[in-house]
């Protein structure tokens, strides 16, 4: 299952509240809307709870509805919509792989083969290290395929780039995000094809 | 106000109505599901898809599309019939067919529509979605495969029943309708979920598998559990209530109905007393009506008229009331009360006693004053329309009394008599916001005019509203919520301490002295009946309880749905009841015992028909006739100024699900106590019980 649906053998934390730090940043969020219409702040509230560990609990959810004066149904909604919000605990490295037709196409299934061997988990399953995802179009066809970890893509990725790059975050070490073949952003693979000089 | 086109029809109608609601004005139907009059608009079914010119050359959803000038609508055109019955598809795609065993069979919205607008085959063989049930509480079953995510369910419990516990989770293919926390859902209106879900996912639960809608005769009714005199529909089957569905009536309770209304009638069929007792050496033995009647005609004989009282319970109707006042003046008694409560109200003007603004008079009022209710308990259908009023954001609200959550916020301004003195006086700032108002209410429950000190505190509200302007022309916002159905029908026929007459507490300790030794219990159970002494009680009513425990005869009598009796509501309203089933047992119509037993006491009262009663009732007041405008009552300050305890306002409703032997005797009541009032929500497993 993906992490986006709460996992009912994971027990629910009683409390949840926000540290005073991540409260401080709350409240800029809170701010930036008029009185009454706090609610509008759910999703980045939302956003800086799962930062804070790591995924969404009930507690989480019914903390934030609480803060904002909103039902907890109305958070429960928003939280379950967008697949962003994690409803259970992940891995250290949330890998979220595409495996939609232009990254299967240029070799996705070599990237999973890669992760697998690495984290030693497949699609759906989570140890402490890894949580390993399959999800739809990640929207990077042209650098395909891509992997989405935490908060950044990496792209290009081939069987031992993706290989490296896995191992290098499992033993720590520093990695390249974006692309992992020295592609700048979109730009056609081995550099600009037109607009080469002064026409 | 823009014209336009519909069908070829032309129609003029206020800006800003919708395609679906102009189509309606000139009776042409627009199919549809998730639109519902009284919800806000989701516009998520797409039902109701229509051709619209001018407009984009796509069909456009005419619950959501406000009307244009020259805009030209075709509900019929091939597009419009093919967007349908594309959209019919696709919700039957994951819809079960399991419509043989689903509840909402034969009165199903999808089935009915399918026929109407659907193909007649399906084209998808891929595997259906199966979505796990939902708990909702002891009275809405769940079978959320069928859902359709109409969100009626979603949005009636957010707006109108102020309890936002349901909620749309997930999307797309997985998206569910749910609590999400498996709880009950917080609203004394919950069964009006099943009526708005359109298909059959939110069913009935007590009602579960019992019948077929052709199966039931319906009979249009009147609700008496509380005040309000709600306008239901009774369905039975052979000789049973089965349920009871809301009426339509804008003035009352527009469309709603509230959960003991609509869920106490299991209680119909336990604990009825089906057949005369009489009490032989300390134990009620079944007997003969002869019996019954003779043994109450040999007591009658050895006291006088001075001795003797009556007291009308709850849910009497005016018809037995009338009678039964008739015979114990004649027998030489004028100590009658129809108040088990003690209220207190100056019994020689209605306007003391009435809701005069109206139910429907809460859509106008812009301050409004709570003192002593708890209307979500005690009328959970007018704090709906309160509620209603508070989300237009037009009027203040203030409540005096216990702090409690009314689905609405509220001004607290105290608990006891002292707020409303500051009030009266003019040093509580709300006094100014009602002197402000345009329509300004005092709503007075029983909670204030069952005190010792109620007399005082009728006068502290009558003195606010002489302070506030609460009475002006075409208005008067002086309103009494009642509790009982009962209660006006018998404060207007006169059911109050005659000349010398005892009222109910002066009865009861009465007969805790000796003085009294007779006492007639028209349905009465809400007094205390040790205090009745050795007096000889005689018990009419339908269900055994605390009267029927005390009695030294039992007469059995019918429930509201097995009479025709009349009743008016907290606002004067006369409503009556028809009979749904015949009384159970030896038991009969009420008005026909009281009449029956004068003869065997030697005072025969001289109607002999329905239709002469009624004529007594009318010339008793005009209130009853419905031939005669009643003329409005002139306004007059009443009560007694006097000293004032300090003591907080209780609501006399404890309990909301358990206030009379109907719901008492009601196991589906029962259930519901435990999981509101006990709070003991843990979900049942399938064996359970």
């Amino acid at each position: 299952m993906s992490s986006h649906y709460p996992d009912p053998n994971v027990p629910q934390p009683e409390t949840f509240a926000f540290t005073p730090e991540v409260m401080e940043q709350a409240k800029v969020f809170i701010a930036k809307y008029p009185a009454g219409r706090q609610r509008s702040a759910v999703m980045p509230l939302l956003d800086l709870a799962q930062r804070q560990v790591g995924w969404l609990s009930r507690a989480a959810m019914d903390y934030i509805a609480d803060l904002l004066g909103m039902p907890p149904i109305k958070v429960y909604e928003v939280a379950t919509f967008y697949t962003m919000y994690r409803l259970r605990p992940v891995g250290k490295h949330h890998v979220q792989l595409c495996t939609n037709i232009s990254c299967w196409l240029r070799g996705s299934d070599d990237v999973k083969r890669a992760a697998e061997e690495v984290f030693g988990i497949g699609f759906g399953q989570s140890n402490d290290e890894a949580t390993l995802e399959e999800v739809e179009c990640a929207g990077a066809c042209v650098n395909a395929p891509v992997a989405q970890i935490g908060d950044d893509y990496y792209e290009d990725l081939t069987y031992d780039n993706a290989k490296a790059l896995f191992q290098a975050l499992k033993d720590g070490k520093p990695v390249t995000v974006g692309s992992q073949i020295g592609r700048q952003t979109s730009c056609p693979e081995g550099g600009p094809t037109t607009l080469k000089g002064d026409a | 106000m823009p014209k336009l086109t519909i069908d070829g029809i032309e129609v003029e109608v206020p800006a800003g109505t919708t395609i679906l609601q102009a189509a309606e004005q000139i009776g042409i139907e627009i199919p549809r599901f998730c639109y519902h009059e009284r919800l806000s608009i989701a516009g998520n079914c797409r039902m109701c898809l229509v051709e619209v010119q001018p407009g984009p050359p796509k069909p456009a959803a005419s619950c959501a599309m406000p009307v244009a000038e020259g805009m030209t609508v075709k509900t019929n055109s091939p597009m419009a019939v093919k967007a349908r019955k594309g959209v019919m598809e696709f919700l039957l795609i994951n819809h079960p067919l399991d419509c043989p065993i689903c509840d909402q069979g034969g009165e199903c919205d999808l089935q009915d529509q399918a026929v109407a607008f659907g193909y007649d085959r399906s084209r998808y063989t891929e595997q259906k979605r199966a979505v796990q049930d939902k708990y909702m509480g002891p009275l809405v079953a769940t079978e959320m495969t069928r859902c359709i995510q109409c969100t009626r369910c979603v949005r009636f419990a957010q707006e109108v029943a102020g309890a936002p516990d349901l909620g749309g989770v997930n999307r797309g293919e997985h998206m569910e309708i749910t609590t999400y926390v498996e709880k009950a859902i917080g609203s004394e209106l919950s069964g009006n979920l099943v009526d708005l879900c359109p298909v059959g996912a939110l069913t009935s639960k007590p009602y579960a598998f019992n019948a077929r809608p052709w199966e039931l005769k319906k009979t249009e009714s009147i609700d008496v559990f509380d005040a309000v005199g709600s306008n239901i529909r009774v369905d039975a089957r052979g000789n049973e209530v089965l349920r009871v569905l809301p009426r339509l009536n804008e003035d009352v309770n527009e469309e709603w109905l509230g959960d003991k209304s609509r869920h106490a009638i299991d209680g119909l069929r336990r604990q009825r007393l089906d057949t005369p007792y009489v009490r032989k050496d300390g134990k009620l033995v079944p007997a003969s009506w002869q019996e019954a009647f003779a043994a109450i005609a040999a007591k009658v004989k050895t006291t006088s008229g001075a001795k003797m009282a009556a007291v009308a319970g709850d849910m009497a109707d005016a018809e037995s009331m009338v009678l039964l006042k008739d015979l114990l003046t004649a027998l030489g008694s004028r100590s009658f009360d129809c108040r088990q409560d003690g209220a207190v109200f100056d019994l020689s003007n209605r306007l003391s006693w009435q809701f005069n603004s109206g139910i429907a008079g809460i859509d106008e009022a812009d301050a409004i004053l709570i003192v002593g209710s708890n209307p979500r308990w005690e009328a959970p259908v007018l704090n709906a329309r309160l509620r209603k009023r508070y989300l237009t954001g037009k009027a203040k609200f203030a409540v005096i009394g216990e702090a409690t959550d009314l689905t609405y916020k509220v001004d607290h301004l105290g608990t006891g008599p002292d707020a409303l003195k500051a009030v009266a006086d003019g040093s509580s700032p709300f006094a100014a916001v009602l002197k402000a108002a345009q329509k300004p209410m005092i709503i007075l429950g029983m909670g204030a005019l069952t005190r010792k000190d109620s007399a005082a505190i009728l006068a502290l509200a009558s003195q606010v509203v002489d302070s506030c302007g609460l009475v002006k022309d075409g208005w008067n916002g002086f309103n009494v919520l009642h509790t009982a159905a009962a209660r006006v029908g018998g404060l207007e026929l006169g059911f109050v301490p005659g000349a010398n007459g005892r009222d109910l507490d002066g009865i009861l300790s009465g007969a805790e002295k000796g003085e009294l030794d007779f006492v007639y219990l028209l349905g009465a159970d809400e007094i205390d009946t040790k205090r009745l002494g050795k007096a000889f009680v005689v018990y009419q009513g339908s269900h055994g309880d605390a009267g029927a425990m005390r009695a030294d005869v039992i007469l059995p009598g019918a429930a509201y749905t097995e009479k025709s009796g009349t009743y008016l509501n907290t606002e004067g309203r006369m409503q009556r009841t028809a009979r749904a089933v015949f009384p159970l047992g030896e038991a009969k119509e009420d008005w026909t015992i009281i009449r029956a037993l004068s003869e065997v006491l030697g005072h025969t009262l001289p109607q002999n028909t329905l239709v002469q009663v009624r004529d007594r009732l009318a010339a008793v007041s005009p209130v009853f006739d419905e031939d005669t405008a009643v003329p409005a009552g002139k306004w007059g300050a009443f009560g007694v100024a006097g000293a004032i305890d300090a003591a907080a306002f209780e609501s006399p409703v404890k309990n909301y699900y358990m206030t009379d032997p109907i719901s008492r005797a009601s196991r589906t009541m029962a259930e519901c106590t435990e999981v509101y009032v006990n709070g003991n929500q843990k979900r049942k497993t399938g064996t359970h019980g």
